[in-house]
């Protein structure tokens, strides 16, 4: 077990290298440096530029190094916990970011928590009863929730509530704690505020689980030990229970790799939807004024998210299954 | 049991006088000597056919890509007619009847006022001004398939009339027609979108599957870290890099191909699973022995024998590619205005406070659904009639 932890971890490595030098890549595109471009808007403004600070930032990120070197230079800050300068806002990119970054990260656990918590029991139901009216219906719900997009179910929600409460139900926390230090009313202010986006970025995923774990499941409740069980005279909850449910639990937790990247994109988009203080709307706002050391760290941070979640879900997924550990401790 | 069939008992005993052929038990009826000889694509066709829901997708489908050919001819109102004396009116309902009095389908024409509150504009149907729609009728002008000038369309408002049917937006431009038009755009990315991502997928996945080793390793890690990649930003970012100086022709290829890069994965992946299963097969390895060239293996031998498991994931992946888009563009990082998709359409409704005023700003919504709908249900009754030997 602890061999395969290591050579996971170790695989991460360069994995999340090639992903920084992408990301390296997609915020070097756009022609001429950041600099000149602040230079030129603040030029363009009137306003007097501080040549000083332009040539100590220069040099501190390196700018006027060759490309390479450039990489080089924001890779090492990164892993000092130093990811640039955002233009835009004036300020060192960690002061930027704030908070984002872990409502972030709350936002996907919860999602993925929500995910689970529906599609379990909808899937396990959906298989045992196959073909019965419950199982269509649920079926035929999770094609539509699989095919909305989650922000154009975001839209249609805040109409509703616009419609029906009158008010907006956007934001994460009640307006008298943005901005505050994290107290624990603050904390269930967000929780409370919570469920929508958690509702609005799960149904894609939970659509697409229950199908997968109704596919599995099937698979399994047909094989022969099942027969065997049931002839030998086994209660259906333990026949079902027993193996069956352990086997598709299996990839239950392996399709965590598989869903976290649909729940990070949708979180991104939806976020600026309803308008979360997550890392979406500043992202959006970053490509758009083409700050690229900010757009650049979130990219970053979602890759790094997403591989961090892949690589739990392949540690449980280890633990829980015996072959695994196996099979990759010898090759 | 009749009394012969007791034991013991002497019975006539029958025989048949035909003559029997020993063969008669192997011979095949007509239905199944049909089954038996039909290719591998009709096959395919019998076992879609079955599937209700999927040929019910597939027709929707069709049908809208068809209108994309015809859009001009369809939409009332050509893409950028502005009615700037009806800005935000709200959908006009059809009627058939007028005082109890049969009249065909007509709509009742607007009395507009401005709320001095608020400044916004009321209309309300006056039931006096009773429009007869026209068919087959001339209104705008346009160029058809930029080819021949043209006025003709399927339906027009009455003379100095209008035909809302589903409101109009902030220019007082007619959404119905608009809508139209933004399919032949949403629905053309979609395909010429997964044409690039089909031809990398098969290209790549077919490289990795048929030499193995070092090759298969290098695309895998590429492929994984690939998809370890949360789409929508990816998109997001590589779209807003694309120059601000690109004309709105040029955005449409750049942002398809985006698309298309990061959606091969997937079917490169199909593409090296199968390879690998069944490059081990004897006639592969027959091949091999007579010389063939890998090229001509794989694309002989090799690609036939799962050509329709691949179509039936592309279609699948088309969803994807059209949601991306509407996403992108939505944001305002994807299509431009010139050009017009659902996305686009969309991009008007992102301010909830304009939404809730005009809830008819929200419609490209539908569309939007229903293609995704259609494209999943019809590419899971194609997957499922793709290996119609099961």
């Amino acid at each position: 077990m602890l061999r395969y932890v290591l050579q996971r971890l170790l695989m991460m490595i360069p994995t999340l290298l090639v992903i920084s030098a992408l990301v390296f890549v997609i915020i070097q595109l756009p022609p001429g440096d950041y600099l000149e471009s602040h230079i030129a808007e603040l030029e363009s403004q009137g306003e007097s530029v501080d040549h000083e600070k332009i040539a100590f930032l220069r040099h501190h990120y390196g700018l006027d190094k060759p490309v390479y070197q450039q990489y080089f230079y924001w890779l090492i800050g990164m892993l000092q916990g130093d990811f640039g300068y955002s233009f835009e806002y004036d300020l060192p990119v960690t002061e930027v970011v704030g908070d984002r970054l872990i409502l972030t990260v709350l936002v996907s656990v919860f999602t993925i928590i929500f995910t689970w918590l529906i599609a379990f029991p909808i899937g396990i139901y959906s298989a045992t009863h196959q073909y019965s009216w419950g199982d269509y219906g649920l079926t035929l719900l999770g094609f539509i929730g699989l095919a909305t997009p989650n922000f154009l179910l975001a839209l249609v929600m805040l109409y509703l509530a616009n419609i029906w409460f009158g008010t907006s139900i956007g934001g994460l926390m009640d307006p008298q704690y943005i901005d505050q230090p994290w107290s624990w009313d603050k904390f269930v202010s967000v929780l409370e505020h919570l469920w929508i986006p958690v509702v609005v970025i799960g149904t894609s995923g939970t659509a697409g689980m229950i199908r997968r774990l109704r596919a599995n499941l099937l698979d399994e409740l047909q094989k022969q030990y099942v027969v065997t069980g049931r002839a030998k005279g086994l209660p259906p909850f333990k026949l079902l229970t027993k193996y069956p449910l352990r086997m598709a639990l299996n990839f239950f937790i392996a399709d965590i790799g598989s869903i976290l990247p649909t729940v990070i994109s949708g979180a991104e988009v939806t976020a600026v939807v309803l308008s979360l203080p997550t890392t979406g709307p500043m992202l959006l706002g970053a490509l758009q004024s083409q700050d690229m050391y900010l757009a650049g760290s979130f990219l970053m941070f979602l890759a790094t998210l997403t591989v961090i979640g892949v690589l739990i879900s392949d540690l449980a997924l280890a633990a829980l299954d015996p072959r695994i550990r196996l099979q990759s401790g010898n090759s | 049991m009749n009394e012969q069939g007791k034991p013991g008992a002497v019975g006539a005993h029958y025989v048949s006088d035909a003559p029997f052929d020993p063969r008669s038990i192997e011979a095949l009826s007509p239905d199944q000597e049909r089954y038996y000889l039909a290719s591998q694509w009709r096959l395919m066709w019998w076992k879609l056919k079955r599937h209700r829901l999927a040929v019910i997708c597939a027709f929707v489908l069709l049908t809208m890509y068809a209108s994309t050919l015809f859009s001009e001819f369809l939409a009332p109102y050509n893409l950028h007619t502005r009615k700037s004396s009806f800005i935000y009116a709200p959908p006009q309902r059809m009627h058939v009847f007028h005082d109890g009095e049969f009249v065909g389908p007509f709509v009742y024409g607007f009395d507009s006022r401005l709320n001095m509150e608020n400044f916004q504009r009321v209309y309300t149907d006056n039931t006096n001004k009773v429009q007869k729609l026209r068919f087959f009728c001339r209104g705008d002008g346009y160029k058809f398939w930029g080819l021949f000038e043209s006025d003709v369309h399927l339906v027009c408002p009455a003379e100095s009339g209008t035909l809302f049917l589903l409101g109009t937006d902030r220019l007082g431009r007619d959404m119905l027609s608009r809508i139209i038009y933004g399919t032949r755009i949403s629905l053309t990315i979609g395909l010429i979108g997964i044409i690039i991502s089909f031809a990398m997928g098969l290209v790549i996945g077919g490289l990795a599957g048929y030499y193995g080793g070092i090759v298969d390793h290098v695309v895998q890690r590429v492929i994984e870290i690939l998809r370890s990649f949360p789409e929508l930003p990816l998109w997001m970012a590589l779209s807003a890099v694309l120059p601000v100086n690109w004309s709105p022709v040029l955005v449409f290829f750049g942002i398809t191909v985006i698309l298309a890069m990061l959606d091969w994965t997937g079917l490169a992946r199909a593409v090296r699973s199968k390879l690998l299963a069944l490059r081990e097969e004897d006639y592969c390895v027959a091949a091999q022995l007579m010389g063939a060239k890998p090229r001509r293996i794989i694309a002989r031998h090799l690609l036939p024998g799962f050509f329709s498991h691949l179509v039936a994931t592309a279609t699948l992946s088309i969803p994807s590619m059209i949601l991306g888009e509407t996403a992108l563009s939505f944001l305002g990082l994807g299509l431009r205005p010139p050009v017009t998709s659902w996305g686009v359409l969309l991009n008007e409704a992102q301010n909830i406070s304009v939404v809730a005023l005009y809830p008819w700003l929200m419609l490209p919504v539908a569309p939007v659904i229903v293609v995704i709908l259609a494209f999943n249900f019809f590419g899971d009754g194609l997957r499922d009639a793709a290996d119609p030997y099961k």
